[in-house]
């Protein structure tokens, strides 16, 4: 029988591999923002699970909404990424620290 | 076993490995191509649990200009892919560690507060539709939310559109500031001059 639980681990799995991912890929921005766009359709996948099983659909809009950010974010994390290759031929993390963080 | 518990687990098997695969391939185009892969098993599991409107949204926004768009930088920046592999194994315990840490966390939440005993809820009849119930509450209780995330979509594609920019030094363009502020003496000129006609 298919419970409120399966859809919410389903969810918490896809966030621990965004997770995982950004502690991985030291060397590409790009999968950088990739994890994150993982991350974000675990967090809409709960949105829609919790909306189907309690019945009111405010869930699906807040996730129509969180589409419209990420949709946003990914083309202004994009175009920092192609200013970046443009100015260091490099998208690796280890090579922005010029700030010695 | 009932057909709805097939496709679940079918489709988030395949979710879960295309995820796991598009943090682990290294080369960022096979990376993408998973990504598009799990959101459209993320798609299939939304409809699912009865979102029809948001799948398609998904499917449509997301694989048609999203990942379009990843695509579009990765062929752009012509990334040396033998150097991405570096560090892998380096991170690989802090990363596993980590991960594995927040999954029991978030497992033992959800699997003693008695989510497990929620039973999936009947469909809803038929002709019931999701996507005209979701505007009705888009345009009346989220109106004002509505405009502002449309107001940040153009904010979007200013930044995007001016932090890409380039100004070519041979692009002939004209200066506003400068026109608005030009004075009368630095374009007219009066002479003092004879009448033509008179003397003839």
């Amino acid at each position: 029988m298919l419970t409120l639980a399966h859809f919410i681990t389903l969810g918490a799995v896809l966030f621990c591999i965004g997770v995982a991912g950004i502690f991985l890929n030291r060397k590409n921005v790009l999968i950088l923002l990739m994890c994150i766009e993982l991350m974000l359709l675990s967090v809409n996948m709960n949105f829609i699970a919790f909306s189907r099983f309690l019945d009111v659909l405010d869930g699906q809009v807040f996730v129509f909404f969180i589409l419209t950010v990420a949709a946003a974010e990914a083309a202004i994390g994009l175009a920092l990424l192609v200013v970046l290759f443009r100015n260091r031929r490099s998208i690796s993390v280890e090579d922005i620290s010029d700030l010695r963080g | 076993m009932p057909i709805i518990e097939i496709v679940f687990y079918l489709f988030s098997t395949v979710l879960v490995l295309s995820a796991l695969s598009v943090i682990t391939v290294g080369n960022p185009i096979h990376a993408v191509l998973f990504l598009i892969l799990s959101f459209f098993s993320a798609a299939c599991i939304w409809i699912l649990l009865q979102a029809e409107f948001l799948a398609i949204t998904l499917v449509l926004v997301y694989v048609g200009a999203v990942m379009v768009l990843f695509l579009f930088v990765v062929m752009m920046l012509d990334v040396n892919v033998t150097s991405v592999k570096e560090g892998f194994a380096r991170y690989l315990p802090a990363g596993v560690l980590v991960a594995l840490a927040m999954a029991v966390q978030l497992f033992l939440v959800i699997w003693t507060r008695g989510m497990e005993t929620v039973p999936l809820p009947a469909a809803e009849e038929e002709g019931y539709s999701h996507t005209s119930m979701i505007g009705e509450l888009l345009y009346t209780e989220y109106l004002y939310a509505f405009e502002i995330a449309a107001v940040l979509l153009l904010v979007a594609i200013i930044a995007a559109i001016s932090l890409t920019h380039r100004r070519r030094p041979e692009t002939k363009y004209q200066d506003p500031s400068r026109q608005v502020r030009v004075k009368r003496d630095e374009r007219l000129r009066v002479i003092k001059m004879k009448s033509e006609g008179e003397d003839a």
